[in-house]
């Protein structure tokens, strides 16, 4: 049967060796997986901006980005594809609001070099590998 | 209770009861938001309420966790609290900065990061708060006379889940390292470190509560959060499918989440055997109801409904929509919300000497608030799949799947009335227990007979 000191070196030899292979994974994915699929070497001023109003604004509080946020609004990875970039700064100008079927976005009074940081950022999300993710709808094709 | 210092753990208790009620009105704001009546939407809008309602939750949690570190590590140490004078200044500080906290998020002052929104110059308060509990604690259990695994266990949950606060706090450039490092804290409280304050809390409760030998409960804590952290720490993964990182997390992450339930099953069969075991003797119906629901709810809830869509092919269609949320309630609720539930349970009476223990109110609180629960995340269910066919399968607008969904949130709302009057009673009850007082002191001294330590 199984002693309590049994049962704790089982807790502490399984907890380290999990953590030191999570820690050397992490390592990897952050030093090349994640800049290579997200193309970290384009990051720019511009896009740094849209970024940064991205977080600002919690638009993470309505919509999804790589299917993290809310469930509020629509998901906008591919916006860019989806939508073009012209429908983007349409919304983002609507200082009262964009409202698409009564759901109402916050309205935002952003400069035009703002708009432009977040099409930029829009741009660069759009060109991330994201393992499929969002899929082709399988009926609609 | 034992020492007059462990009093203040009601203070934290309340604070949790406070936070709840308003955590469950910005939960209704969102329902309604969602059902298309957004009528707070020029003073609240829905990315304020979102932000407001899962901080509320994480705060009153924490406050619950606090609470209940206060009253069990001077009991398991056999000594009081290291300071009396520290843990109100604690108290108080906390409360101040999660006011400050929840104000910020209605006037723009936060940070767009799921879970993680309360701002960096806060987030300096929040950790000096933290290191300030923390010290309080360990001091109480270095100058004890036992420590015992329970104590431990549960103080070691504390100090890790303060330290895996820090990697939220550092900016980066790319959104994808930044949700990398979120899920550390994130993934790694909720999936990990928490469930050894769970596992902690839990283990206090059955033994006080079956009369079970300590050293076999605590023999099968070890195993519990060995198992979760075989199974969590890899199992972080499941966030970094979709989210920029490599491919091989879709394999990694697939299979140690597919191992997940397997901690919380166990904590399931750790309570029930315990249980079987144990002599029935203890008067505290509601604490043990409370107690034997959080092992049981954290499983389906946490467990197989994380299970549900934690596999990569299904999950590439279920990120990002409300079979997330339906996962969320329920795993929340089972694994955090009813364990705090559980330790003022069964605190409340000792601290006040109110022999509140299996009272009609308090039985109606316990099925009114987990049949809601369950009610609201069948609701979620309902919504999150159509969404899932509507929109990632059918390919049918965002705003189009979101009208189809809008009957599954009046269910929603009428679930979660039902729940709102199971936590009003629980209220109900805790404010009928009054203050604690020094007259209780030494109460727990009459149920020592039924317990084997």
């Amino acid at each position: 049967m199984l002693s309590k000191k049994q049962a704790k070196l089982f807790f502490l030899g399984g907890t380290a060796f999990f953590m030191v292979i999570f820690f050397g994974l992490s390592i990897h994915s952050l030093t090349v997986g994640i800049p290579e699929n997200t193309n970290a070497d384009q990051l720019n001023e511009e896009i740094l901006l849209g970024r940064k109003l991205w977080d600002q604004n919690n638009c993470m509080g309505c919509h999804t980005l790589m299917g993290e946020g809310a469930y509020y609004a629509p998901e906008l990875t591919r916006v860019y594809d989806r939508k073009g970039p012209d429908y983007i700064r349409t919304v983002l100008n609507t200082k009262t609001g964009w409202g698409p079927r009564g759901r109402m976005m916050v309205g935002y009074d952003f400069t035009q070099e703002e708009v432009e940081g977040l099409v930029a950022f829009f741009e660069w999300m759009n060109n991330t590998d994201l393992n499929g993710f969002p899929p082709e709808p399988s009926l609609s094709k | 209770m034992k020492f007059e210092s462990q009093k203040i753990a009601y203070h934290f208790f309340a604070l949790s009861m406070l936070l709840l009620v308003l955590q469950i009105i910005y939960g209704f704001i969102m329902g309604f938001a969602h059902m298309g009546y957004d009528v707070f939407h020029e003073w609240i809008p829905f990315n304020t309420a979102v932000t407001t309602h899962k901080n509320l939750l994480v705060v009153w949690i924490l406050s619950g966790f606090m609470g209940a570190a206060y009253y069990i590590i001077p009991d398991e140490s056999d000594h009081p609290l290291f300071s009396t004078g520290l843990a109100k200044l604690q108290f108080w500080s906390f409360a101040i900065v999660g006011v400050i906290a929840v104000a910020g998020f209605h006037v723009g002052w936060w940070e767009g990061r799921k879970f993680l929104e309360i701002p960096r110059p806060l987030d300096w308060l929040v950790a000096a708060n933290v290191i300030l509990f923390l010290v309080i604690i360990l001091m109480t259990l270095i100058k004890g006379k036992q420590q015992t695994t329970t104590s431990w266990v549960l103080t070691m949950g504390l100090v890790f889940a303060a330290l895996l606060y820090l990697p939220g706090m550092v900016y980066f450039d790319n959104i994808s390292v930044d949700s990398f490092f979120r899920w550390w804290v994130v993934h790694l409280w909720v999936e990990g470190v928490w469930e050894l304050i769970m596992g902690g809390i839990l283990a206090y409760l059955l033994i006080k509560l079956t009369g079970v030998d300590r050293e076999v409960i605590e023999k099968w804590l070890y195993v519990v959060v060995g198992l979760t952290f075989l199974s969590g720490i890899l199992g972080t993964g499941h966030h970094y499918y979709y989210t920029g990182g490599p491919s091989y997390w879709l394999m990694i992450g697939g299979i140690f989440s597919a191992l997940e339930p397997l901690a919380f099953l166990g904590m399931t069969v750790f309570a029930i055997t315990m249980y079987r075991k144990g002599n029935k003797r203890h008067p505290n119906k509601l604490a043990l109801f409370w107690t034997l629901s959080t092992a049981i709810v954290s499983f389906l809830g946490a467990g197989l409904l994380g299970l549900a869509h934690t596999l990569p092919p299904v999950n590439l269609y279920t990120h990002g929509t409300l079979v997330t949320a339906m996962h969320g309630h329920l795993a929340f609720w089972g694994a955090y919300a009813s364990l705090v539930l559980a330790i003022m349970s069964y605190a409340m009476p000792l601290m006040t000497g109110r022999k509140i223990f299996d009272n009609r109110m308090g039985n109606l609180a316990f099925w009114c608030s987990n049949i809601g629960m369950f009610a609201m995340t069948t609701a979620f269910a309902a919504a999150g799949v159509a969404q899932v066919y509507l929109e990632r399968i059918a390919g049918f607008e965002f705003m189009v799947a979101a009208e189809e969904t809008k009957p599954h949130f009046f269910v929603l709302i009428l679930a979660a009335t039902l729940f709102t009057v199971g936590i009003g009673m629980f209220i109900s009850n805790f404010l009928k227990f009054g203050l604690p007082n020094d007259e209780a002191l030494g109460t727990e001294n009459e149920f020592k007979p039924l317990q084997a330590s």
